[in-house]
């Protein structure tokens, strides 16, 4: 069984992205909390450590971190309007836990 | 007590009528709406235009004002046409006065401009007014003056000076996504932390519920919080939906930022009632001394061509990144000469990275790969000729010397496609005001029969 049940990137304004990692359970909360750092997160996302922000929420089984968008959104290198495919790189960092 | 009815998460996407149907039956005091947002791009507001289709716009808006004309409430709408410029609040304006006449609806319209002058700005910077927010880029006074639209995002204050002219209909520039729902509340006394942790959580309507298609969303303030009802048939608010609606789009779960202060939601508490509703209490607004509002800007940075050329031969799918670099190399040494001016190319790789880039991790060969090349130049002219100079190679290019001539795959003649002018959000920053309508200007229109 996944330790997710879903994760979702998106904008947060223009210059951040947010990344939300729903856990399946309070296991898998438990789990990740220790498991999933934010220098892997950082590193996946080519952010610097420094300024990525995490929240871990227990009461929704939620961390959730927060970067400065690498290129800024909609700018001529940015590559994915919303941000939503961020979301895949830390799917992927679970998976191989 | 205040009811604000959120018909859908922004006009254009689409309402559902009835949905809007039981939400207008629970006798609410206003209809409020979004109807933008940046998360599109800064095209919209690098351009002043709207992201939706008139006439989606149009026939969503013709719902809301036949049901505002028979709840004889007012209707509410911040952020018209995507961005919010001036000439957006105009655009609806139009609609608006096409649709009274239709309907044969005489009425008081307030408008809320909020587009800036870019020299205005670029003085209130030059006199300290102007501060970065985090992850600002770094600005200059002629990063301002060269946006082609500034807008200041309107809080709570100046929608409620708005509402304030008894107007029937607000048609509201750029607005923060909050102030449009918690400005009546506000402006009755309703509790402050409420109000604003209410406003965020329909903003987007029914996102903070078990079925976010469902579009309505009601919320009921009062003096010690709020309470989150769905008007879809068989929707559910439960205190999971609304608490996890805090995460969306906000870097910060528990902390907001709006226009005089910051709103923080780490004590509130969400109880299940009424068998599909949740009741809030506990949030925090924290005034701030000073009083600032978000400046949003964009400016051209050049013309785009883009051009698409599909790669299906295994030998050259499998050797893509040295194929690319070959042929980059190739094309400006030889083509060089016959180019003025700056520009960029850059090529995606459709089928290896072109989503992440240089972030992508996974080395799977794909069985075909698009070539998406993108070229960014002065001008739009300019652009379309250096992508037609490097058709030839995106079309013969061969991998080595001694090779038949190979022939890859364009979609379209012709294959280059003018993209037009690129825009970037250049602006993170909030501007200091003495008085929150300075940014601002208010306008009462008589329209209709």
């Amino acid at each position: 069984m996944s330790l997710v049940q879903d994760i979702r990137s998106k904008n947060a304004g223009p210059f951040w992205i947010t990344i939300d990692v729903f856990c399946a359970d309070a296991a898998a909360f438990a789990r990740l909390n220790s498991a999933l750092t934010t220098a892997m997160v950082a590193q996946a996302l080519n952010a610097d450590l420094a300024r990525v922000q995490r929240f871990d929420i227990a009461a929704l089984n939620v961390i959730k971190f927060s970067a400065p968008r690498e290129v800024v959104q909609g700018s001529r290198a940015d590559r994915d309007m919303h941000g939503a495919s961020y979301a895949v790189l830390i799917k992927e960092l679970v998976d191989a836990l | 007590m205040v009811k604000v009815l959120i018909p859908s998460g922004a006009l254009g996407i689409s309402v559902d009528p009835d949905a809007l149907e039981r939400g207008l039956q629970m006798q609410p005091d206003i209809i409020a709406i979004d109807g933008g947002s940046t998360d599109s791009g800064p095209h919209y507001l690098g351009t002043g235009t709207c992201k939706y289709s008139r006439a989606s716009v149009k026939r969503e808006w013709r719902l809301l004002m036949l049901a505002r004309a028979r709840l004889g409430v007012p209707l509410l709408i911040g952020t018209a046409g995507t961005c919010g410029t001036d000439s957006m609040v105009d655009w609806l304006l139009d609609i608006t006065r096409e649709i009274a006449a239709e309907e044969g609806q005489s009425l008081r319209v307030a408008a809320l401009y909020c587009s800036q002058d870019t020299g205005a700005v670029a003085q209130s910077f030059a006199g300290g007014a102007v501060s970065a927010l985090p992850g600002a880029p770094e600005i200059s006074a002629k990063t301002i003056t060269d946006c082609s639209n500034i807008v200041a995002l309107a809080g709570a204050e100046q929608i409620r000076a708005a509402l304030a002219t008894g107007a029937e209909i607000v048609i509201a520039g750029r607005s923060t996504d909050t102030a449009v729902i918690a400005a009546l509340p506000l402006a009755r006394g309703c509790h402050p932390g409420g109000a604003w942790h209410g406003a965020k959580i329909g903003e987007c309507g029914a996102l903070a519920t078990n079925n976010p298609a469902s579009g309505s969303i009601l919320i009921e303030f009062d003096d010690e919080g709020f309470t989150v009802q769905p008007t879809g048939e068989g929707v559910l608010a439960t205190p999971t939906t609304v608490f996890a609606h805090m995460l969306y789009e906000n870097t910060d779960p528990f902390i907001l930022y709006e226009p005089g202060g910051h709103l923080d939601v780490t004590e509130a508490t969400y109880q299940p009632v009424n068998g599909n509703s949740v009741r809030v209490q506990g949030s925090v607004w924290n005034p701030d001394a000073r009083y600032t509002v978000k400046l949003e800007g964009a400016q051209m940075a050049g013309y785009q061509t883009a051009s698409l050329v599909l790669v299906r031969d295994r030998r050259y799918v499998g050797a893509i990144t040295q194929w690319i670099q070959q042929l980059q190399a190739t094309f400006e040494q030889r083509e060089g000469d016959n180019i003025s001016g700056d520009y960029t190319l850059e090529f995606r790789l459709i089928g290896a990275n072109a989503t992440l880039g240089g972030l992508e991790t996974q080395v799977e060969g794909a069985h075909e790969i698009g070539v998406l090349s993108i070229i960014t130049a002065p001008t739009q002219q300019s652009a379309n000729d250096i992508a037609k100079l490097l058709n030839p190679y995106l079309l013969h290019y061969a991998l080595t010397p001694n090779e038949p001539m190979p022939t890859f795959a364009f979609p379209f003649s012709p294959p280059e496609m003018d993209r037009g002018a690129l825009h970037e959000f250049v602006l993170n920053h909030v501007l200091e005001l003495a008085d929150p309508m300075d940014a601002f200007r208010l306008e009462v229109k008589e329209i209709g029969a």
